[in-house]
């Protein structure tokens, strides 16, 4: 009887969105009097950021500073239509359709900026502080302020856009059964050190180092914060989370957190985090969808490591001591 | 069913309110008083989202009837900004990306106030160890436990 070493590796790819009747997310942008930005959604933001990030996303499109920009996710009733905050899809439908709106936004405000200056509004652009030049005289020069009151009060116009992002749905090809169910891959790879207890069967993860290839990173901070916390939900789920961990049947279920487990923060693997970007073509700015699979490699590299060291391979989530030592029972009778 | 008249302070302010006998503190404090800060994540004893001090102790607002704080002094994480100017455990918070979706957060920071208030200069042994009956879906714990450990240091420097 031992405490066994093991190590296991794995590597996902993981889609953004989803094919159910089409997978739209649709956003509105429109500027205040004084030349702030409202965008509308309804998609959620249900802690991963997605305010934050749309923020960003309106205000590099418009030109203007992200504190510029307010994003509104208040009401389905009421919202632009969003299939919903699933899939990993939300910076990536929502973002497109937010750049798609505030470009149109952008559009009108340059014109009644071209107004004011009496030049082409193909000739101007912004400095991103809030300001309105001409290209190449950049003396000449207006702020959103200024063209955000004078739309509204002289020249009576909307400064504002739609935005449309549709992914249609696939159906499979007749022949060949061939389709395509969703869009834009993220990639990860967790290699994960283990100790198995060949008596009792506990597993404990010493180390877990991932490698996740998201695309383009829009807010890195917020990329890393989601990326730790997602690896250790992969932990979790490896070893500990089920509603059903009592058989015969689902009535034995856990319905508290006395038995639907999760780690603690004293049981935490000593975890490394490495961010490839590789800017996606179809995603906003390059982005695409960390947000689910950064918990997933963890968990057929845990059962890889319990391989490693013991050599049962456990097929069915969590990975308990008991389905351990069920397994090296067999095997030893074997 | 009788109602029970209790008087207490409640991050310094004196409140004297009538609950239903067998009311929580957690449901007096959000249904009743309106401070939404304590959150039931369970509502019995086993995820810490509700907890707050009482008379400088941790508590569980869920498993604390309303009844029993009479006199007492109550402080939830509401009440610890001054004056606008947040309190460096919540400044720790937010600079070290230690809240997602924010369920934990209000309980995670009282259990790291009372660490704080008995232990200025903690461990990381002592961190985790406060933070045990605290359960986080979201962040994985470690950055919490750093933005404790960051606003321990920055409270002894104030300090020295
Ligand atoms: S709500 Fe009180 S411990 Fe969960
Ligand atoms: S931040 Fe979501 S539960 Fe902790």
């Amino acid at each position: 009887m031992a405490i066994r070493r093991g190590r296991g590796v794995a590597a996902i790819n993981y889609p953004t969105g989803m094919n159910l009747g089409g997978d739209p997310t649709q956003a509105l942008v429109h500027s205040t009097p004084t030349g702030n930005f409202m965008v509308t959604l309804s998609s959620v933001d249900l802690g991963q950021g997605m305010k934050q990030i749309m923020a960003q996303i309106c205000a590099e499109t418009i030109g203007v500073p992200t504190d510029r920009v307010v994003v509104d996710t208040a009401d389905t009733d009421t919202g632009p239509h969003c299939m919903g905050t699933f899939a990993s899809r939300g910076t990536h439908r929502a973002g497109n359709a937010v750049i798609q709106a505030a470009r149109e936004a952008r559009q009108v405000m340059l014109e009644v900026a071209a107004e004011e200056l009496e030049v082409n509004a193909s000739d101007l652009d912004t400095d991103g502080q809030g300001n309105i030049l001409v290209k190449g005289a950049p003396q000449r020069s207006i702020s959103i302020f200024d063209v955000a009151l004078s739309a509204h009060f002289k020249r009576g116009r909307s400064i504002s856009g739609r935005g449309m992002f549709l992914i249609p749905r696939s159906y499979p090809d007749k022949e060949t059964g061939a389709m395509k169910p969703s869009t834009c891959y993220a990639h990860a790879c967790t290699v994960a050190e283990v100790e198995v207890d060949d008596e009792t069967g506990e597993v404990t993860v010493l180390t877990v180092k991932n490698v996740f290839e998201i695309g383009r990173a829009l807010n890195p901070k917020m990329v890393e914060q989601q990326l730790v916390g997602g690896s250790w939900m992969g932990i979790s789920h490896a070893l500990y989370e089920t509603t059903e961990p009592y058989y015969p049947d689902r009535d034995h279920g856990g319905t508290d957190f006395n038995q639907y487990l999760m780690p603690g923060p004293g049981d935490l693997a000593q975890t490394e985090i490495i961010v490839l970007e590789r800017p996606s073509a179809d995603g906003p700015f390059g982005a695409k969808g960390p947000g689910e699979m950064c918990a997933n490699p963890q968990i057929p590299a845990v059962a890889n490591a319990v391989f490693d060291a013991v050599g049962v391979r456990i097929d069915t989530l969590p990975i308990t001591p008991e389905r351990i030592l069920r397994a090296l029972k067999a095997q030893a009778s074997n | 069913m009788a109602k029970i008249p209790v008087q207490f302070t409640l991050n310094g302010a004196e409140k004297a309110e009538f609950f239903d006998s067998g009311t929580t503190l957690l449901n007096a404090l959000r249904d009743k008083i309106g401070d939404t800060s304590p959150k039931g994540g369970c509502h019995q004893g086993t995820c810490g989202a509700c907890s707050v001090i009482i008379d400088g102790e941790l508590r569980l607002s869920c498993l604390t009837l309303a009844e029993t704080c009479n006199g007492a002094a109550i402080t939830t994480t509401s009440g610890l900004s001054q004056g606008g100017v947040l309190h460096p455990l919540q400044r720790a918070f937010l600079d070290a990306f230690a809240t997602q979706c924010g369920f934990c957060t209000p309980g995670m920071i009282m259990a790291a106030k009372v660490l704080l208030d008995h232990t200025p200069d903690p461990s990381r042994d002592d961190v985790v160890e406060a933070l045990s009956g605290n359960i986080c879906r979201c962040t994985g714990y470690e950055p919490i436990i750093q933005a404790v450990l960051t606003a321990a240091r920055s409270n002894s420097q104030n300090a020295a």
